[in-house]
């Protein structure tokens, strides 16, 4: 049994991911385990560590806005699933 | 002799020389995929009569010219499938533009050629995560290659590619490569184009090589490596002439050894194999020191927060609506998103997913994500501190030998455990490799084992030319099971 409760379906709710109730037990039951683990992180004292999120410092890379080749709208279209008038084909979202 | 069993660097010489053709390596490789293809299962596809008109128009005058590199099926290459081993893209998706390392290697003459399978969205360590097919180790045929890259180090073990182009975003081109008995190489974090690569961890990401030899993944990444204006992490900074640094002797060369790398729970055999190669190296001139990298415990920790986080926010664009699969029976656009997402991903790749949605969700943030960010901190000081005295640092590239297929399956935490030696470097954005470094007898069968070396930032010069000697000294070079 693991130390950490997880609402999976909220979790699966944010990720836009629907889960069989087979799927939600075997996840929250993994997930359970694998955030017990990471309790070894409470080890270290962290609170006045400044964080990394990129190991290389490079930042604010700027280009000039201009345009530039890119895509035929064909091209763009060619790998959507349905497409229809040149554009990407969706199910209805206004009544 | 097939041509696919020679090196890079001896076809090369071939070609310019003109005794063989680029379009004869290509008829050779796909005698020899025909051949072993059924039971190693590295390639899901390859298209050999366009390889050969395309090589019959290859300059064999470039550096690489009209050699065939094979392509971990994550990286998009013109008209060709780019699936990374997933549902969610086998159906239909060709891609529409070449990833800039594709391009760099078709300016040095080099023609991709071949896709080869991989744990679904490089999710994993086994390349048992594909949801299109099983790749097995040229070794053992019951045991895995290692992953993600498994299909790219198979290949290159069983003689069926040249060469390859894996990713590595926690170890996924070191670990395969140790498992196979191939060199394979992960550069300091921003030196390859990340372009045309499908993201999985953005901030740990990054392209690398495996070959048969040390020399030949120098001659690769002469032409990988550079800048480029379409990722805006990638390093300007300049390349150095990788190949021509092989050669030069490593004596006074100093060589930190992590002693909390050197756990229980390590297989007698790789213990015994980074016992030997530390011998040789010694032997060879260099000076080899114990050091301590403090915060290796919070390595896996940390990066089975962060990669899955930077995961569910990168695989957000499988949406069904621009490519991939899409539901056939969706009552709403909401119902759309879930059923599309749930029929094309498979189980590993949800559970990131979810792993990632969970610690960046509101409440979880600072427990999670943030602290993660914070450990990171402290293990890339590790590495800066004991990189004040030492130039590389050696230690063993997985715990153990190759597991036997299906070991783990039902074990996510133990799998996530395997990479602890091969993460560091991706958090601290360190360029590393593994080289072959010996063999563990298992059932009667030869495995592989490897061990890895991490350079400083920018350093691969002094790292490729350490793994150059200890391969040359060792014997363990392009080896064939």
């Amino acid at each position: 049994m693991s130390a950490h409760a997880i609402d999976i379906q909220k979790a699966a709710s944010l990720a836009r991911l629907k889960l069989t109730p087979d799927e939600a037990a075997l996840y929250e039951s993994q997930l359970g385990k694998i955030l017990d683990y990471m309790d070894v992180l409470a080890r270290y004292d962290l609170g006045s560590v400044e964080p990394t999120a990129h190991a290389m410092p490079v930042h604010n890379v700027m280009r000039r806005d201009e345009s530039r080749p890119s895509f035929t709208q064909d091209q763009a279209l060619a790998n959507a699933p349905k497409s229809s008038h040149h554009q990407f084909q969706i199910p209805k979202v206004v009544e | 002799m097939s041509l696919a069993n020679e090196t890079l660097a001896s076809l090369r010489r071939r070609l310019a020389a003109r005794e063989i053709s680029p379009a004869d390596i290509i008829r050779d490789l796909a005698a020899a995929i025909e051949a072993k293809n059924p039971s190693v299962g590295a390639y899901l596809s390859w298209d050999v009569d366009a390889a050969v008109t395309e090589a019959e128009q290859t300059d064999t005058s470039l550096p690489l010219g009209g050699v065939p590199i094979a392509i971990k099926d994550n990286i998009n290459v013109t008209g060709q499938p780019c699936t990374c081993g997933s549902k969610i893209l086998a159906e239909n998706y060709r891609s529409p533009y070449d990833a800039t390392s594709i391009r760099q290697l078709r300016a040095g003459g080099a023609l991709p050629f071949g896709r080869l399978n991989m744990d679904e969205f490089a999710m994993g360590s086994s390349t048992e995560n594909s949801a299109l097919g099983v790749t097995r180790n040229p070794w053992d045929l019951d045991r895995i290659p290692g992953g993600s890259s498994g299909g790219s180090a198979s290949s290159v073990a069983s003689a069926t590619a040249i060469a390859a182009l894996g990713s590595d975003t926690g170890g996924s081109i070191r670990q395969p490569a140790a498992l196979c008995g191939v060199v394979g190489v992960k550069p300091t974090y921003g030196r390859v184009s990340r372009f045309g690569l499908v993201a999985f961890a953005s901030s740990l990401d990054q392209i690398g090589t495996l070959t048969k030899t040390v020399e030949d993944s120098a001659l690769v990444l002469n032409h990988l490596c550079g800048h480029d204006p379409l990722d805006s992490t990638s390093l300007n900074e300049p390349v150095p002439d990788f190949a021509a640094a092989l050669g030069r002797d490593i004596k006074g060369l100093r060589i930190g050894l992590p002693k909390e790398y050197f756990i229980s729970g390590i297989h007698p055999a790789v213990a015994d194999a980074v016992r030997a190669a530390i011998k040789t190296l010694e032997s060879l001139g260099a000076r080899v020191e114990e050091i301590s990298l403090p915060h290796t415990d919070a390595g896996v920790s940390t990066y089975y927060i962060l990669a899955p986080a930077e995961a569910s926010a990168n695989l957000a664009r499988f949406d069904g609506v621009r490519y991939g699969h899409r539901t056939a029976n969706a009552t709403d656009i909401l119902d759309h998103y879930f059923s599309s997402r749930a029929e094309g991903f498979g189980p590993e790749v949800k559970r990131r997913i979810l792993l990632g949605t969970y610690v960046l969700s509101s409440g979880y943030y600072d427990a999670y994500y943030l602290k993660a960010q914070r450990a990171r901190t402290l293990i890339r000081r590790d590495f800066e501190e004991a990189f004040q005295k030492v130039d590389v640092i050696v230690s063993p590239t997985a715990p153990s030998p190759a597991h036997k297929m299906g070991e783990l399956k039902n074990n996510p935490l133990q799998a996530y455990l395997e990479d602890v030696f091969t993460i560091p470097a991706n958090l601290a954005g360190l360029p590393a490799m593994s080289v072959p470094s010996g063999f563990a007898e298992e059932g009667g069968k030869k495995l592989p084992v490897g061990i890895q070396i991490i350079g400083k930032a920018l350093d691969e010069v002094t790292m490729l030319r350490v793994a150059h000697a200890f391969e040359q000294a060792s014997g363990l070079s392009h080896l064939a099971p």
